[in-house]
This record gives C-alpha cells, structure tokens and sequence, in this order.
C-alpha cells in the first residue's frame, strides 16, 4: 500500500474539491476570514480521519442494509466530540462557525471517503485517506479565504496589510469577495488553473455536437 | 459474510455502536462543560461591556478586572419596577426563571409581541457608575428572530432614553443574512438613538431599507437587515417589549424619578 500517495494524492492530482467536486457548501460559507477557515480545515480534516478509521474498523461487521447509519452515526458523533472541544477551548470562533461545524455531518467529503474508501480498505490507510482528503479540502479552503480576505477586507489572519479608504489608506476593498457566491468564481478559476497544469484531470465530453446533417428544405 | 445481514447480528451491531457512540458523546460533553461554561459567562461579561462601550480590550483577565470595577448587578421586579433583594444576583438563572411557571408570568397574545411566551418577574440590570452616578444602565433583552430566540443587551446613556449600544450574545439566526445582527457596522448605527418619543411611547424600531437622515423619525430608526425581513422584524418586536410597559418602562420611570 502506497501510504505516501494516499496522503498526498488528494492534495492536487484527486483534491476533493477540485477533481471530486464534493464539500462545495462549506467551502463557500466558511472561507470570508482565514482564521475562521483555519479551524474549520482542522475540525473537518480530524473528523473525516477518524470517522475513516473507525468505519473502517468496523466495515467487516457492518451489516450492509444498515451501513450508511452507521457510518452517520459515527461521523455524527465525532461531529458532536469536535464541536464540544471547539465551544470549550475556541468559543470565540466556534461562535462564528456557528451551524457549520455541525454542518460537518453533511460534508459530502465525510460520507463521500467513509463510503468509497472506508468500506473497502484496511484502518491505517483509511486514516491516511481521511487525512490526505482532509488536508485537500484544507489546501483548497486555504486558497479561496487567502485571497478573498486580502482582496475582501484587505487583511490576512485578521492583520491589516492593505490600508483600507475608508480609514484613509489606498485600498478598496472588493465587496464581492465577502459574499459566498465569489467562492464560486475563484473555485472554478482554480479548477480551470489546476486543469490546465493536470491535462490528465480533464473530462472527457459526454457528447460531441455534430454538425447538422439534416438536408436543408429547399426554398420554393 | 453472510451472518452480517442476518437479523440478530444487526442487532447486536446497532445496540453496540450506539452505546459506544453515546458513552464517547456524553463524556466528551460532560468533561467540557466546566470549561465551557467558564467561557459562557465570560463571553456574558464581554457582551455587557461591549454593549455599553467599554470593551476595550478581550482577554480573560482584563474583562473580569473591568467588570468587576465598573459593573455592579441590582435586581430589578418587573411588575413594581423597583429594585429588590428577593433573589441573590450572583444565584439567579434569569433565563431558568423565565421558563418557570412560579417564576414567571404567562403573556397573552397582545402582550407578547416579542413572542417570548413567559416573562420572568425579577430581571437582572447592570448599573455602570462613574462620579456622577449613572452613566450607563445595561438591560437584558430576548425575543424571536426567524429561527431562534436573540439573547442580548441594550445599553442606555444616564438620560435613560438614549441608547448607548445593542449586541446579541446567543442567537442562531442564518449566518451571512440574519446572523448579521452581529455585523459591528450595523450594531454602531444604535448608538445615540431615541428610544422614546415626546409622549412617551416606544418609537426605537429597525425600518426595511435605509434610513433617510432627513426624516423627523431619523433619531428612532435604524436601517433593516437586507436578506433578513423576520429577523429584522424580531430585533424591533423585541426593543418595543422589553422598553414598553410590561417590560423596564415601569422601572425606567421610577429610576429617572429617583423613586426606584
């Protein structure tokens, strides 16, 4: 088992997002400060580690009729484990996270992994799979709250770097980047960006437009 | 493999992951809720500070520092509008009290129009004193958004008429539209608004759109949240409750005539 390449693999040639378009909601919701994201790629990454592991585990006793609530009712419970360790020691920002952390349980990337990967393959390499879907989630969020908080609020981290116009400085800052929808936008540039470097990564067309064959009615 | 889908063993699978899931739940909340409750009614003292504009700085030390100098908790009866001694500031759960049938008081349809329900009969203040006695009187308010009851404070100048800032600690109202309420461009627009006309009667209210300055109610009106209609709505349901008569009006007349 290539451990290294289940680690890393998902962070550009699979990414979750990028490749396996999963995890889009949060990816939009969350990204408007990178502090905020931080805790966010961190909470879902240990989730969708663990809750790989423990599906994995358990895939050889799990009933199949029933495996899909077994596989929530874990994923639903180390949700519930996060978001405690989240209120007691980052309240601040498990306040800002508000419903997203509990939102976790419906990350398609969670389900997504426990189903395809968890169910097949052995705990380390599910955890590893968890971890390395994780942390391409983390890159791709990473990416998007970069520049939506430079360019939105003209800051990193929280640290101003562009002096805002409002309070005398030069910058501007861009009002669509603070709105979910702008996520959108920079997800598909950088699909197109990661396409263009990754050929391999681009989808074949469904279908072909033919040119239309049909003989033309003749003018009377 | 066959067995794994026979009845018993689905069972047995069952019964054992949700005792296992529920024995890692209950532990991981019950071995947290010190600490979160530490957090709780630290976040309390910082929203009390924060809506009587005295929050400067937010770490632990010196909020309980700043609270301890500045604040000082009186109980108030709602229906007298006097302070009391019934209850013990520092033992008193207001938010407990206020779902207790024998602490509290059943609002009929006309009254509750902050769709609260029950209305508890002691109500806990914050008096913030300087040399020449009040400065700022921070109330607790509560009232229904669109999907949840908004927990939080309205903070008034010595004039007991002017307002001095609101802020929700605890609501669940839609991140981004809603949960705006927190937005501190939004929350700025409070300070120095009228909450009481000339006759007396609660004018304060949230409008839908933007307020126009020109307009002779500009002192009582601050812009509506756009996406946010209900939640809008329930934050001007909520002032006009609790400034209104069956909540601190009575208390409010009493401390401007000295008499509380």
């Amino acid at each position: 088992m290539k451990l290294k390449e289940l680690l890393f693999a998902p962070i550009f040639s699979n990414n979750p997002i990028a490749l396996q378009i999963l995890g889009i909601c949060s990816a939009l919701a969350v990204t408007s400060k990178l502090s905020v994201t931080v805790v966010m790629c961190i909470a879902l990454t240990t989730v969708t580690a663990f809750s790989n592991l423990f599906v994995s585990l358990i895939r050889n006793h799990a009933p199949s009729s029933i495996r899909i609530i077994v596989q929530m009712t874990i994923i639903a419970s180390l949700v519930i484990v996060v978001d405690q360790f989240l209120k007691a020691y980052a309240f601040e920002i498990s306040k800002q996270l508000s419903v997203f952390v509990g939102l976790i349980i419906t990350n398609c990337i969670v389900m997504g992994r426990a189903e395809a990967f968890a169910m097949k393959n052995p705990p380390i390499a599910s955890f590893l799979d968890g971890v390395g879907n994780g942390l391409g989630y983390s890159a791709m969020l990473l990416a998007l709250a970069f520049v939506r908080e430079l360019l939105g609020s003209g800051s990193l981290f929280g640290t101003q770097l562009l002096p805002l116009a409002t309070e005398g400085g030069w910058y501007t800052p861009n009002g669509l980047l603070l709105l979910p929808p702008s996520a959108f936008f920079l997800i598909g540039l950088f699909i197109w960006g990661l396409r263009s470097w990754k050929k391999d990564q681009v989808e074949r067309a469904d279908f072909k437009i033919a040119p239309n064959t049909k003989p033309q009615a003749k003018e009377a | 493999m066959a067995s794994n889908d026979s009845i018993k063993k689905t069972i047995i699978v069952t019964l054992l992951l949700c005792i296992v899931c529920s024995v890692v739940v209950s532990t991981a909340a019950v071995l947290l809720r010190p600490i979160q409750d530490v957090n709780k009614s630290l976040d309390f003292k910082r929203n009390i500070l924060a809506a009587a504009g005295l929050l400067e700085k937010t770490d632990k030390a010196s909020v309980e520092s700043l609270f301890e100098s500045r604040v000082s908790t009186q109980v108030v009866d709602l229906a007298t509008g006097k302070f009391t001694e019934a209850v013990e500031p520092a033992n008193y759960d207001q938010r407990k009290a206020s779902k207790d049938p024998s602490r509290s008081i059943d609002l009929n349809a006309d009254e509750d129009i902050a769709k609260i329900s029950r209305r508890e009969e002691y109500a806990l203040v914050y008096l913030i004193e300087g040399d020449a006695g009040l400065e700022t009187l921070v109330l607790p308010v509560r009232g229904y958004g669109l999907w949840s009851t908004l927990y939080g404070f309205l903070a008034l100048d010595s004039d007991l008429n002017t307002v001095r800032g609101l802020g929700f600690y605890e609501h669940g109202e839609t991140p981004g539209l809603g949960g705006e309420v927190d937005n501190p461009a939004w929350k700025a627009q409070w300070e120095g608004k009228q909450a009481y006309d000339d006759a007396g009667e609660v004018e304060l209210t949230v409008i839908k759109g933007k307020v126009d300055p020109q307009s002779k109610n500009a002192d009582h009106q601050v812009d509506g949240l756009s996406g946010a209609t209900l939640t809008s709505r329930g934050v001007a349901n909520l002032i006009h409750f609790w400034l209104g008569e069956d909540g601190y009006k009575p208390f409010l007349t009493n401390l401007k005539n000295g008499e509380a």
